[in-house]
């Protein structure tokens, strides 16, 4: 009894030592690539927006859009929920991952309904960002208006 | 094209800052996220962040810390428009667009799509 708890505690040790430096590097290679790419792509597109004459500012509002309409659109397909499995913080960190983290919510809980199913529950995870967004804004808001 | 390297590279970067956190700490991809946001935000508030964006583009404003320093510039323009006002309109107005379109296309998402739908 004991024995085999100790065997079993040592394994765990194994597993622990064993595995996480290797999936470390692996799925920071994965996420180096994929969160890269999406930002290339970003850039292709400014690149485009911007030879047709908007000014800087539109020019990212416009871009952010299409990521993030392109995101929401991928995420109906089931397709940016398998890239998102390959890839990790690769396709969480980039402004795609905030579409997608409003877009996949909002269509697994459509079962209870268009208020508190899709209406709610797509801010399961854009909430807390919009929430500490704006905390975080309005602090640094008082520091400018009272330093500046 | 050294634009689209520069955004490659600093974009993945900064993703694998995000991955390694996900990777060796207990924090949650939401709980990354936000910090992001967060941090973004203070950088921006710091005028550090338009620095990255001037030598990275897309790479730094495509992740989510860009997302922060967009409510950052967005706020400081409005303090210097409106004043003591600009406080608490600058971040909502600078994250608007952004927001209403995941917002609009994520609802549209949950219409066509359902769960379990095969592809």
């Amino acid at each position: 009894m004991n024995a085999t708890e100790q065997k079993k505690q040592k394994y765990a040790e194994m597993v622990k030592h064993a595995s996480p430096r290797s999936t470390v590097l692996i799925n920071s290679l994965k996420a180096f690539f994929v969160g890269g790419a999406i930002c290339a792509a970003g850039q292709l597109i400014y690149n485009y927006i911007e030879s047709l004459g908007f000014a800087r500012e539109e020019t990212g509002i416009i871009v952010a859009g299409i990521l993030v309409a392109s995101a929401a659109l991928l995420t109906a397909l089931r397709v940016y929920d398998k890239i998102a499995k390959f890839s990790g913080a690769g396709t969480i960190i980039p402004i795609t991952g905030f579409a997608n983290a409003i877009a996949a919510p909002a269509i697994e809980h459509k079962k209870e309904g268009l208020v508190l199913g899709v209406g709610a529950k797509m801010f399961l995870i854009a909430g807390p960002v919009i929430v500490y967004g704006t905390v975080t804004s309005v602090i640094v808001g008082l520091v400018y208006y009272f330093m500046r | 094209m050294e634009g689209l390297f520069l955004a490659f590279l600093v974009g993945g970067l900064i993703c694998v800052i995000g991955q390694v956190l996900i990777d060796l700490t207990k924090l949650t991809p939401a709980r990354i996220v936000v910090l992001f946001v967060v941090v973004g935000c203070i950088l921006g508030g710091l005028g550090l962040y338009e620095r990255l964006v001037e030598f990275a583009g897309a790479g730094a404003t495509v992740p989510i810390l860009g997302f922060g320093n967009l409510l950052a510039r967005g706020v400081k323009q409005a303090v210097d428009e409106r004043g003591l006002i600009g406080v608490i309109t600058g971040g909502f107005t600078a994250m608007a667009g952004g927001v209403t379109v995941a917002v609009v296309f994520g609802f549209l998402a949950a219409l066509v799509s359902s769960p379990g739908m095969k592809e």
